[in-house]
């Protein structure tokens, strides 16, 4: 890796609004141009972003690109490729760094196919060995991990995974804000293929599960719907709202707003009790910041173990009733 | 329509998984092998797009010899015909290779659509549409609920963060990557598994499709990850536990 290129962190917006890893992903830019001795710039994409751009130009950074055009006013797969493309060959970043957001997702492996490289997704860690970048990911849904060595020409292309580094780690301009370069990439409308219609949400929510003290979730591990009264009863106990992971909800055994995770709701509430949930980092977003974490799971080996605070390992038809009997008695 | 849908075969969902001695994968003697959930997904929504706009379903699959089998299920719920492309050492390519496969695998058929999961649950790498389509010229879009064909278009409901979704449009041929639970997936009925076995899978091997290129990022190792942090696991039958449990839960943290 060349000492003169940059780390570069793609920041994600929507309608003047950043996305809350746009932060962590900048940070995690940051921490790695320190460890490589580079520097770190930014990019904001979009319509009419000057004050985007200067609010990500108050963090510490070399550079803050504001990619401009009227055509990226809302996000298309091809326009935002053709865009950063153009970027890329201007700025030659050594490593670009983007959140890994269903928006990253969309574009990303377009984006680095167009380099002859590939996009390392959902990164949880990162270090440099021998010169040469090491990176982290979540294999067989969180329960293995693998290191990925990066190797090929520049740039490399990496995405984050939500909550591995810290957006309040985050470092502040040292002084005078960043400079920021609007570049406007040459974009013909007749080079995005995708037609998006506004963003829509299917109804109102009946259930806010964000106000709940206390929520029980239940996972595939119920096996099947007439099994869903056994955590119910507990439920009833402990006074919870009853929760699921995204299977039990698609299957319709529980209504999709009782969907807890990054495609249904974000909770915290002072207690999480997962029944049979095995953890995949799309349930542990929407939970992980819950006070206290119960999980009950019969593999010990379950990533749900890993953000839990108690735990008990066994049947779940077994241990949900002791625990049903034992609420009641110490209720009392 | 012609519908090409590149599916995946996994370990069994919960299987346990051991890190081979090399360190480099995981220990497949002792598994079984299934569907990539999400691509059973995709499958299904071909098989209704076909249901309903006529034409042909093709299952594209890279994979060893026992892949066979998986593809044989996906012909057994009523995909009309197969491509299996032969190879043992899958974990050897990155997904750009990956891709450039398959790309090549159905660049002679022309499809008006290619169907994947969004992703796949052991790399869970997520890309292999979205370069696809990229290597063959075509529009795409990921995380699809629904797809309505309206003659040489289509528009798909696509999954957004936060309970979100929304509409887009694109001209026809394009890469689609399919969520879970988008439809209620089939089961094959017995005339289907009788019929699956003079169905057609062609076989063809990466070198036959111009093999791929060397990896970029290829994984230098696998391992169990270490706890971050440490959960108070009640040991014991279930009533033990359980009552060990609620005393934690009423007197130090106080929730009961």
């Amino acid at each position: 890796m060349s000492n003169t290129m940059s780390v570069l962190a793609i920041l994600e917006q929507q309608n003047g609004q950043f996305h809350r890893m746009s932060w962590e992903t900048f940070a995690a830019a940051q921490q790695l141009a320190a460890s490589l001795g580079v520097p770190v710039e930014a990019a904001v994409i979009g319509k009419g972003i000057a004050s985007l751009a200067a609010e990500a130009a108050s963090k510490k950074a070399a550079k803050v690109w504001a990619v401009e055009h009227d055509l990226l006013e809302s996000y298309t797969a091809d326009g935002y490729t053709i865009a950063l493309e153009a970027l890329l060959r201007k700025a030659q970043p050594a490593l670009v760094l983007f959140p890994h957001t269903y928006r990253t997702r969309d574009f990303a492996p377009k984006l680095a196919t167009r380099f002859g490289s590939v996009l390392v997704s959902d990164v949880i860690a990162a270090r440099i060995e021998n010169g040469a970048m090491i990176l982290v990911r979540q294999l067989f849904q969180g329960k293995l991990n693998g290191e990925v060595r990066l190797g090929g020409g520049s740039p490399q292309f990496a995405s984050v995974q939500a909550g591995a580094w810290r957006a309040d780690s985050l470092e502040a301009a040292f002084g005078d804000p960043a400079p920021v370069e609007t570049f406007s990439p040459s974009l013909d409308a007749a080079q995005i293929r995708q037609q998006p219609e506004a963003p829509f949400r299917e109804a109102a929510r009946a259930v806010d599960l964000t106000a709940a003290e206390i929520i029980v979730a239940v996972g595939r591990g119920i096996g099947e719907e007439s099994n869903i009264s056994v955590v119910e009863e507990l439920a009833k106990v402990l006074g919870a709202e009853m929760a699921a992971s995204r299977p039990i909800c698609d299957a319709g055994w529980l209504p999709m707003e009782r969907q807890v995770g990054s495609s249904g709701q974000t909770v915290a509430p002072k207690m999480y009790v997962a029944v049979g949930i095995s953890g995949a980092i799309q349930h542990l977003v929407g939970m992980k910041g819950s006070k206290t974490i119960v999980a009950i799971n019969r593999d010990a080996n379950a990533p749900i173990f890993e953000v839990a605070d108690y735990g008990i390992i066994g049947d779940l038809f077994e241990v949900v009733p002791a625990l049903v009997e034992a609420v009641k008695k110490a209720k009392a | 329509m012609k519908i090409i849908v590149a599916i995946k075969q996994v370990p069994l969902r919960d299987s346990p998984l051991r890190v081979s001695s090399a360190g480099l994968w995981i220990d497949e003697d002792a598994l079984s092998f299934e569907i990539n959930e999400p691509d059973a997904y995709a499958l299904e929504e071909a098989l209704r797009l076909k249901e309903k706009n006529g034409g042909e379903v093709i299952v594209l699959c890279a994979g060893p010899e026992r892949a066979a089998q998986t593809i044989r299920e996906a012909l057994a719920k009523g995909a009309d015909r197969a491509i299996h492309i032969e190879t043992g050492d899958l974990n050897s390519l990155d997904t750009l290779g990956i891709a450039k496969i398959l790309a090549e695998a159905v660049r002679s058929e022309n499809p008006d659509l290619i169907l994947t999961g969004l992703q796949s649950d052991d790399l869970g790498s997520g890309q292999t549409g979205v370069v696809m389509a990229e290597l063959l010229g075509v529009p795409h879009s990921t995380i699809i609920m629904q797809v309505e064909v309206d003659g040489a278009r289509i528009k798909v409901k696509r999954e957004l963060e936060d309970g979100w979704f929304q509409h887009i449009g694109m001209p026809l041929p394009a890469v689609l990557t399919i969520q879970s639970g988008s439809n209620k997936l089939r089961y094959a009925t017995l005339m289907g598994i009788k019929k699956a076995r003079t169905k057609e899978i062609r076989r063809v091997t990466p070198a036959d499709l111009g093999g791929a290129p060397a990896p970029v990022a290829g994984i230098t190792k696998v391992y169990a990850p270490q706890k971050q942090k440490q959960a108070q696991i009640f040991e014991g039958d279930a009533k033990t536990a359980a009552a060990q449990l609620v005393e934690k839960l009423k007197f130090e943290v106080r929730v009961i």
